[in-house]
């Protein structure tokens, strides 16, 4: 299978990636900077499982930065009102499955195309968030709040086990639960999918919902890292997820794609960044260097669809 | 000297032949229809002819040309045209720009003469004796006018050899009329035109010689003065009717279906029984089928299931009141291409292999090789991708999902178009046991032989009513489609 060469692929790169930096800037494999690497990541991945939902069903959703921030700010609002820290959480999840429904109504019901729908509630949330904290960062957090009021280590724990729950979980229900077969049966085919009597409406109303409150816990775990909240968080966080998704193998047309691949893929764009400050290289390239890693998976998925073609695979059909 | 001269063709694709051994001769300034039923090969020959694809062997002589590799861009120098019966043109074009960007060689940067294109398109449009507006965008117009715009550029193109396939498919009789003007008229001026239609009548008002195709052979090339239709029919067929079909009389039973002028249809259907739904494309048939099982459902219609009003919006709802359909486009929506067979197979029903949403693998795996067993499915593995089955086997797939449901109503739509002769009987044998088990079939066909070889009754459509319903004993080849072009029996 495609999708089994495209991870090899992306382990293998990975790996050398790796060894390179072993040898030229082994301070890179300090424990600390792993563990700062490592926790700067989870929100990407945890967005990344439900943005691959979502482009496995032929969509988009780059509302999903401007979701983040909003959650985040709901989840210090919250606990500064009094709220217990998990209650915070629970808050920012709801906030993000509430606007991921709004978007999936307006894409499932209304039927208008999800890169115009997203993209106005990309701006009209980032803006209206603007106008609502004139831009004020939320200070004066409760103690309970940074950390889970545990410690460092123990709150870094409880992010990591969530992050890897949800992409278990995710892993595990699109093999083997009938909804994860219906959504890619809807990105394949959606009028062949809904012959066999499912409703893509449907799978897309779920999906978008649950990208929302995946983006809100996302913000939640990610805002507890730090003792003030900026109200400007998230940008450009929906680039960096659907790279991943994307480099991680799955089809911008929908019906083909891995939780394996894209955990790759977050992983090996995650690690450029601080890969280039520890080889000395200025960190402006980071952005250049992750595009350059898109359009190589992307080119390398066409020659491939092309060679494929020409070896006959996709005979003509008679008539 | 002949326009175009095609001698011993043979055409295979993975193995299966198209062609085996055709010969076509087209002189100057005649009609010459080519005939056939479905898969015996006349789409195959016209891409060859037009440089789509390419034979295997045989010799091909263009205008006096002989071509050792034909492309589409040679066929076209050399005089070679088509209008197919889905006009490919561009919709948010206008009718002159559509012409133009057929007709018009230079750079990129090339000066554009809007007033010329006009005229031209208006004096193309002329002599296809048609008074469309150039300046009209494409998408406004109705089909045949598609169509006129299609012949306006092969005219344009200064065309020797017009291949027109299916031409009348979607045109009203004077529609029909007007473009035997057109017809005519090209052919007064030494144009050679091929005419590729199921409508024996039609060629009999147009054609000046016949060329009957048959799996993939040129059986014969007539007059059209010395055949009759009887002999038209005969050629084509080329066998017993009844000896192909593998139809066994089954004890039928008590109605299942009962449809009340659903898209205009009214109908019944009994267990064990299968209704064969005559007509020519587009009388309505597909419309009746997707109202019923709720891909464009009929508010004023009424469906009754057992004698029971059910309430279908959905092909959700059909699918739970036990009605499957296998639509006439498997390759778009009757199987999903990049699903394996064994996902394909259990996606209409995933109830079945699984418990609180939860696949059962283990189930999924053994109803899969069961279907494929009992399908005969020629494939490799399980999960091998659907998109990589030939198109019988393809078909197989889509019918194995709804034998997954156990249906009381089971809705074929071309169920045996373009699949090859051993997976039709195969889908033939198995419709006959699906009945035997007390399966209400509905099986809309455009063939012939196939409509009388396996329907206990046959409605017949004529522009979107039932023309009539006749028992298989009183049904004939000439009486269905007499009944189908609307005249009276």
């Amino acid at each position: 299978m495609s999708e089994r060469r495209r991870e090899l692929s992306l382990a293998l790169a990975i790996t050398l990636f790796a060894g390179v930096l072993g040898v030229v800037a082994p301070g890179f494999f300090g424990v600390e900077n792993l563990r700062d690497l490592l926790m700067a990541n989870m929100p990407v991945l945890i967005v990344a499982m439900g943005m691959l939902l979502v482009i496995l069903t032929g969509q988009i959703d780059i509302s999903v930065g401007s979701q983040f921030a909003i959650c985040s700010v709901i989840a210090g609002i919250t606990a500064k009102a009094g709220l217990h820290v998990a209650g915070a959480l629970a808050a920012a999840a709801l906030a993000g499955a509430v606007m991921g429904a709004i978007n999936g109504l307006l894409i499932a019901r209304l039927k208008i195309p999800s890169i115009v729908v997203t993209l106005a509630t990309m701006v009209a949330l980032r803006d209206g968030l603007r106008w609502a904290t004139q831009g004020e960062w939320v200070q004066g957090l409760p103690p309970g709040f940074q950390w889970f009021g545990l410690s460092q280590t123990a709150s870094q724990a409880v992010t990591i086990a969530a992050a890897a729950t949800f992409a278990a979980f995710v892993w595990w229900g699109l093999r083997h639960l009938a909804a994860g077969r219906a959504v890619y049966a809807t990105g394949s085919n959606p009028e062949g999918a809904r012959l066999a009597g499912i409703e893509p409406a449907r799978v897309l109303f779920v999906v978008f919902a649950l990208t929302g409150a995946l983006t809100g816990i996302a913000a939640g775990l990610n805002a507890i890292r730090f003792n003030q909240i900026p109200s400007n968080t998230g940008l450009g966080l929906e680039l960096q997820v659907i790279a991943a998704v994307i480099v991680g193998g799955a089809s911008v047309n929908g019906g083909r794609g891995t939780v394996a691949g894209t955990l790759l893929g977050v992983v090996l764009l995650g690690m450029i960044g601080p890969a280039l400050t520890f080889l000395g290289i200025s960190a402006y390239w980071e952005r250049a260097l992750q595009g350059a890693i898109i359009l190589a998976a992307v080119a390398i998925d066409a020659l491939r669809a092309r060679t494929e073609q020409h070896a006959g695979l996709g005979a003509p059909q008679r008539a | 000297m002949p326009l175009l001269s095609v001698d011993g063709v043979r055409k295979s694709y993975s193995g299966v032949h198209a062609l085996r051994s055709v010969s076509f001769e087209l002189r100057p300034g005649e009609v010459h229809a080519l005939i056939g039923e479905n898969g015996a090969g006349k789409s195959t020959l016209i891409k060859i002819v037009t440089g789509a694809v390419a034979p295997d062997s045989g010799t091909l002589v263009i205008n006096g040309h002989p071509v050792a590799h034909n492309t589409p861009a040679l066929a076209r120098s050399l005089g070679v045209a088509a209008v197919y019966q889905q006009p490919s043109l561009f919709p948010h074009l206008t009718v002159s720009e559509n012409i133009a960007l057929s007709l018009e060689s230079g750079g990129f940067w090339r000066h554009v003469d809007w007033r010329t294109r006009e005229s031209r398109a208006r004096d193309l449009l002329a002599r296809a004796a048609s008074e469309i507006d150039p300046s009209r965008l494409v998408a406004t117009l109705s089909m045949p006018e598609q169509q006129i715009v299609e012949i306006a550029k092969a005219i344009g193109a200064d065309a020797r050899i017009l291949i027109l396939d299916e031409p009348t498919a979607s045109l009203t009789e004077p529609e029909v009329e007007s473009l035997f003007g057109v017809i005519r008229a090209l052919r007064a001026q030494g144009v050679g035109i091929v005419y590729i239609s199921h409508r024996l009548e039609e060629i009999g008002a147009i054609a000046d010689r016949v060329t009957v195709l048959r799996d993939g052979q040129s059986i014969a090339t007539r007059g059209m003065s010395e055949v009759d239709r009887a002999e038209l029919i005969r050629l084509m067929v080329g066998r017993e009717v009844s000896a192909i079909y593998p139809k066994r009389d089954v004890r039928i039973g008590a109605p299942v279906l009962e449809a009340r002028s659903v898209r205009g249809v009214s109908l019944t259907v009994r267990a064990g029984e299968i209704l064969g739904m005559a007509g020519l494309v587009g009388s309505g048939r597909t419309e009746f089928a997707e109202a019923l099982f709720g891909i464009r459902p009929d508010p004023a219609g009424e469906v009754l299931l057992r004698g029971e009003r059910v309430r279908i919006a959905e092909p959700a709802d059909a699918i739970g009141h036990g009605i499957g359909y296998v639509p006439e486009d498997r390759r778009q929506h009757g199987v999903v291409l990049q699903m394996p067979i064994a996902e394909n197979a259990s996606l209409a029903n995933l109830a079945a292999v699984s418990r609180r949403g939860l696949i059962d693998a283990a189930r999924e795996r053994s109803l899969a090789r069961d279907f494929v067993r009992r399908l005969q499915i020629k494939t490799a593995s399980l999960y091998a991708e659907t998109g990589s089955l030939s198109g019988g086997n393809q078909q197989k797939v889509a019918l194995a999902r709804w034998l997954a449901i156990h249906p009381a109503v089971l809705i074929l739509d071309e169920p045996t178009q373009g699949v090859d002769v051993g997976s039709k009987s195969e889908i033939h044998r198995l419709m006959v046991e699906l009945a035997e088990q007390g399966v209400a079939i509905i099986m809309i066909s455009s063939e012939l032989p196939e409509i009388l070889g396996m329907s206990d009754r046959i409605a017949v459509m004529h522009s979107g009513r039932v023309a009539s319903i006749l028992d298989r004993t009183e049904a004939t080849q000439d009486r269905i489609l007499h009944l189908a072009l609307g005249a009276a029996a």
